[in-house]
C-alpha cells in the first residue's frame, strides 16, 4: 500500500510546498521535521514533514490508525502521557524547537490550546470551567475573570444561551454545547493555535455544523489544525489538507486542491471512498 | 420431545431450590442484623427509659456499685478521640492514597499497596501491643520529663487521649487510602487531559481537577474512618487508660486517661450484675446509633457521587 520509495517524493513534495508559501508572504507557525514516533515498538508517525501557516484551518485527514491523532497530540506534547512514548526529529513552533529538553511544556500548552474528541467538561460550573485556566495561569481578580469568561463564551458562541445559568454545573448543557464550552475553556487561556481532535465525531449534525461555523469564525484570530474523519468537514472548512496513511503524510495541498485533483493515487481512493 | 420436557422440569425444580437457598443465605445477613438490634435494644431500651435518657446520656458519673449510671464522659471519650484521629489520619490517608494512584513509579505501588492490607489485616490487640509498648512509652517519657511541672499526676501515665488519637489514626488508614484511591483511580483522565492541555503543571491538575472531582468518594473514605474509628475497641483499651472522667478543659487534655463506648462495654461485661448489664446494653444502643448516623451518610453521599 504505501511503498517506501514513494517517501522521498512525498517530502520533496511538502518541502516545496512549505516554500512556496512562503513566497505567499503566510507565516508558518508550527513545522515539522522529519518527526518519527514510536509506541513502544510500533512506528506510528514516519518522517512528518508539515507545516502550517498563521490564521488558516488546516484539516488533517486519513482512515483510523493512520497516526493523524497522535501527530496532532505531539504539538502539544501530550503523547508524552502515553507510557513508553519516543520521539525523534524537530517541531518548530514559533522558531523554537519544542521537543528540546529544556523547553518548558506548560508554557506551550499555553499558547496551544487543544479542543478533545469527547467534549470533557470539568465537573464544575460552567464559570468555573471557564475561568480554570486563566485561574491556573494566576489570574484572582474577580471582576478580570468575569470579563474573561464572558469574551471566551461570546468567543465560542455560547454566551447567550449561558448567560444567565453560569453557575450551573457544566453537565447540564447538551453535548454540542458542552464542546463548545470546551472551545470557550480553549479560547479563556488566550492561545496563538488551537488543536482539535475530531470536535464533532461525537456531535448530531446540528451541533456540528454550529461547530464548523464557529471554527471558521474563530481562524480570523487563530491558527487552527483539525483532525477529522469526515472528509466533507475539512472540504467545507479547511484552508489546506493533509492526507495520512499509515503514519505517513501521502498529501499536504490546498484543500480545494487535494479533493478536486490529487496528485497521488492513494489520497484519491480515499476521498473517493474506496477504503478507510 | 418427551425427553426435553422432563429435562426442562427437571432444571426448573433444580433453579427454583438454588434460588431458595441463595435468597436463605442473602437473608441471614439481614436476619443477624435485625436479632442484635432486637436484642440490645430490648435488654437496654427499657433501663434506658426506667433511668431517665437525659440522665443516662448526660449524667457524668459512672458508678454501677451505687446503681449510678451516667455515660457521659465515654461518649466525650469516644467522641473526641475519634475527632482526633480522623483529623491526623485522613489527610495522610488522602495523600498516600493521592501518591499511590497518580505519582507513585509501579515499583513503589507493588511495595507499598501490600503492606497497606496487611496493616488492615492486623488484628487490633497487637496494634494495641505496639502502642502499648512503643507509643505509650514516648508520650510517657514526655509527660514525666519536659511537661512533668504542667500535668497533673494522673496524667502522666502515656495512657491518654494522645495514645488513643495515634492508634485509631494508624488503624483508619488503610480504610481511608484504600477507599480514597479508589476514587481517585475512577476520576475520568480527560479530566486530567483537558488541564494539562491548558498548560496547568502536575499538581495544579492533581488539587484543582483530580481531588476535587473525585471528592465525594473521598468524603465517604473519611466517614467510614470516622465509623471503625468509634467502633474500635481492643487497642484502645489497651492504651487509652479507661478512666471515666470528663478530660480538663486545655491543651492537657491530650494526656487526659479517658474511657470510650466500646471500652465500657468491654470492660464490665464480664462481671456485670442484671442491672449493670443492661445499662451495658444501653451503652451500645448509642453506639449503635452513631454507627447509624455514620452510614447514613456514607450511603447518601455515595448515591450523590454517582
Amino acid at each position: 500500500m504505501s511503498p517506501q520509495s514513494d517517501k522521498q517524493s512525498i517530502n520533496v513534495k511538502i518541502n516545496g510546498n512549505s516554500v512556496s508559501q512562503k513566497d505567499n508572504g503566510k507565516r508558518s507557525v508550527f513545522e515539522t521535521n522529519d518527526l518519527n514516533l514510536w509506541y513502544s515498538d510500533t512506528h506510528a508517525l514516519k518522517g512528518i514533514d508539515l507545516s502550517f501557516n498563521e490564521n488558516e484551518v488546516t484539516a488533517i485527514i486519513g482512515p483510523s490508525g493512520c497516526g493523524k491523532s497522535t501527530y496532532i497530540k505531539t504539538l502539544n506534547r501530550m503523547v508524552e502521557l502515553v507510557p513508553g512514548v519516543r520521539t525523534t526529529g524537530e517541531i518548530k513552533f514559533k522558531g523554537k524547537n519544542i521537543l528540546d529538553k529544556d523547553f518548558q511544556v506548560e508554557a506551550l500548552r499555553t499558547q496551544v490550546g487543544m479542543v478533545f474528541q469527547k467534549a470533557n467538561p470539568f465537573p464544575k460550573s460552567i464559570y468555573d470551567n471557564v475561568a480554570y485556566g486563566p485561574r491556573i495561569h494566576g489570574i484572582r481578580n474577580k471582576k478580570v475573570l468575569d470579563e474573561i469568561v464572558e469574551k471566551s463564551l461570546q468567543g465560542a458562541s455560547l454566551w447567550d444561551e449561558v448567560k444567565d445559568r453560569l453557575k450551573d454545573n457544566a453537565f447540564g448543557l447538551s453535548g454540542g454545547q458542552q464542546q463548545r464550552l470546551c472551545i470557550a475553556r480553549c479560547l479563556a487561556i488566550e492561545p496563538d493555535v488551537i488543536l482539535m481532535d475530531e470536535p464533532t465525531s461525537a456531535l448530531d449534525p446540528k451541533s456540528t455544523l454550529r461547530i464548523e461555523e464557529l471554527v471558521q469564525e474563530l481562524q480570523k484570530d487563530y491558527s487552527i489544525i483539525m483532525v477529522t474523519h469526515n472528509m466533507q468537514q475539512a472540504a467545507r472548512i479547511s484552508n489546506k489538507t493533509a492526507f495520512f496513511l499509515n503514519g505517513e503524510v501521502v498529501e499536504f495541498e490546498e484543500t480545494d486542491k487535494l479533493f478536486t485533483n490529487p496528485s497521488d493515487s492513494r489520497t484519491e481512493d480515499y476521498i473517493s471512498g474506496r477504503f478507510g | 420431545m418427551k425427553f426435553q420436557k422432563e429435562r426442562n422440569n427437571k432444571n426448573n425444580i433444580e433453579e427454583a431450590i438454588v434460588k431458595v437457598i441463595l435468597f436463605i443465605m442473602a437473608l441471614s445477613s439481614i436476619i443477624s442484623l435485625g436479632l442484635i438490634t432486637f436484642f440490645v435494644f430490648n435488654e437496654g431500651l427499657p433501663f434506658m427509659i426506667g433511668y431517665g435518657i437525659t440522665d443516662f446520656i448526660f449524667g457524668t458519673t459512672w458508678n454501677p456499685t451505687e446503681q449510678v449510671y451516667g455515660i457521659f464522659p465515654m461518649i466525650v471519650g469516644s467522641v473526641i478521640v475519634t475527632i482526633f484521629a480522623i483529623l491526623v489520619g485522613a489527610p495522610i490517608g488522602i495523600a498516600v492514597a493521592v501518591y499511590l494512584v497518580e505519582i507513585a513509579p509501579p515499583r513503589v505501588t507493588k511495595i507499598v499497596k501490600p503492606a497497606i492490607l496487611l496493616l488492615e489485616g492486623i488484628p487490633s490487640v497487637v496494634i494495641g501491643l505496639f502502642g502499648m509498648v512503643v507509643i505509650i512509652d514516648v508520650i510517657r517519657r514526655l509527660a514525666r520529663g519536659p511537661l512533668a511541672d504542667y500535668l497533673p499526676a494522673g496524667y502522666q501515665t502515656g495512657y491518654s487521649i494522645l495514645a488513643g488519637v495515634l492508634i485509631l489514626a494508624i488503624m483508619i488508614l488503610p480504610t481511608i487510602i484504600s477507599i480514597s484511591a479508589d476514587s481517585i483511580r475512577a476520576v475520568p483522565k480527560e479530566y486530567k487531559e483537558a488541564s494539562l492541555a491548558m498548560g496547568s503543571t502536575k499538581w495544579q491538575t492533581l488539587f484543582k481537577v483530580v481531588v476535587p472531582a473525585a471528592k465525594s468518594g473521598i468524603l465517604a473514605a473519611v466517614i467510614l474512618g470516622v465509623g471503625r474509628a468509634i467502633g474500635e475497641t481492643m487497642a484502645i483499651i489497651m492504651v487509652i487508660g479507661n478512666s471515666v472522667q470528663l478530660p480538663i478543659p486545655g491543651w492537657e487534655a491530650v494526656f487526659a486517661p479517658v474511657r470510650t463506648l466500646t471500652g465500657n462495654i468491654a470492660l464490665e461485661m464480664g462481671y456485670a450484675g442484671p442491672e449493670h448489664r443492661q445499662a451495658l446494653f444501653a451503652t451500645g444502643i448509642i453506639l449503635f446509633l452513631f454507627i447509624i448516623i455514620i452510614n447514613s451518610i456514607t450511603l447518601l453521599l455515595r448515591r450523590r457521587g454517582t
